[in-house]
């Protein structure tokens, strides 16, 4: 049989795919408690912005790790 | 750019990390260790004459009235000073304002790099550029921590935070340790880099995406087409992210110098 379709790669993409899940809920979580907290407050958006953002980068750098990794631990 | 676009049938090679190898201009070598100066290390160059160009020209002459130049910098600087100095790090940040403000500007200008044509890279997407900020940063924490508390109180607190049960320290102490002097200047070098090494490689996915399904002999040359919107749109969005993780790269230093300063818990 021939082969019709077949895919190459490292194992790196599950990882990182693996690796987004968590962050993902953790970002989704981080925004909707922001417009949550705006939408009742709306005189506090400009404070928690700022902690908004720092929540945000420290959930992300997860997520980054797993892509660097993908690239970092070829084979 | 370091590789060619793969044509013809033979299919598509993704872009790998050796599309962020330059071909070095000068290159020599000290001590078994190898200088070279390519692309980046001009970028970055050109990203330090710039600024102080700029700037100097910005304040050299202060009007009451200011001009454009003297407008632009000035709402820079009282953006890092009033929004991020003051509002996080309270009345003593005043002080860390310039530097904030200079690290600020350094990295948006050396991010934005990553879509100027000609320039397409951003140093960032280099670790060693975002390391070396993120050591700064740390080594200034800790610093103005130690100069605020004297050197074993601030390290008292770091490892045994007070009003916590004696025996939580077995759980606590290590967590702290590597919670603040190793992971969080690791993750400020990471996390800029990564999204510009990421920001990058989508780029090159959906560039050299297009230039590929052109050269396809088959119906899939139309695909060609929303590759390249792609690629258009996310320029844009790079120039969010862009300026976005500049401003976390401050805001996250501001938050650390916060933490060295507060008093006593």
């Amino acid at each position: 049989m021939s082969t019709l379709a077949e895919v190459n790669g490292q194992l790196g993409t599950i990882g990182y795919g693996l690796a987004a899940i968590g962050p993902g809920i953790g970002i989704g979580l981080i925004f909707a408690a922001y417009i949550n907290s705006s939408a009742r407050q709306p005189e506090s958006a400009n404070f928690t912005r700022t902690w908004m953002l720092v929540g945000f980068a420290i959930i992300e750098a997860l997520a980054l790790f797993g892509l660097v990794l993908a690239f970092a631990l070829k084979k | 750019m370091a590789d060619p676009p793969c044509k013809g049938d033979n299919g598509f090679c993704a872009p790998g990390t050796e599309s962020f190898l330059y071909k070095p201009f000068v290159k020599w070598e000290w001590f078994n260790v190898h200088f070279q100066i390519t692309k980046v290390t001009i970028l970055v160059w050109i990203a330090v004459v710039l600024l102080i160009v700029l700037f100097l020209a910005a304040v050299r002459k202060p009007k009451i009235v200011p001009g454009r130049g003297q407008w632009m910098a000035e709402s820079v600087y009282g953006l890092v000073r009033n929004n991020i100095a003051e509002d996080m790090i309270g009345h003593e940040g005043v002080k860390f304002a310039p530097y904030l403000a200079t690290l600020f500007m350094f990295i948006v200008v050396t991010n934005v790099f990553g879509i100027i044509p000609v320039a397409q890279i951003s140093p960032n997407a280099h670790i060693a550029y975002p390391a070396f900020l993120a050591v700064i940063s740390w080594l200034l924490f800790i610093i103005a921590g130690i100069r605020k508390h004297g050197a074993w109180p601030y390290f008292r607190d770091i490892l045994f935070m007070p009003g916590v049960p004696k025996a939580m320290y077995i759980l606590l102490t290590p967590i702290e340790i590597i919670s603040t002097l190793i992971v969080r200047p690791i993750t400020l070098a990471v996390r800029l880099f990564a999204n510009m090494f990421a920001g990058h490689l989508l780029l090159l996915v959906f560039t050299l995406g297009t230039t590929y399904l052109l050269s396809v002999h088959n119906f899939s040359k139309i695909f060609s087409i929303p590759s390249f919107i792609l690629a258009l749109g996310l320029t844009f969005f790079e120039l969010f992210v862009e300026v976005l993780q500049a401003y976390v790269f401050v805001v996250l230093t501001a938050s650390y110098l916060q933490g060295a300063l507060a008093e006593e818990h």
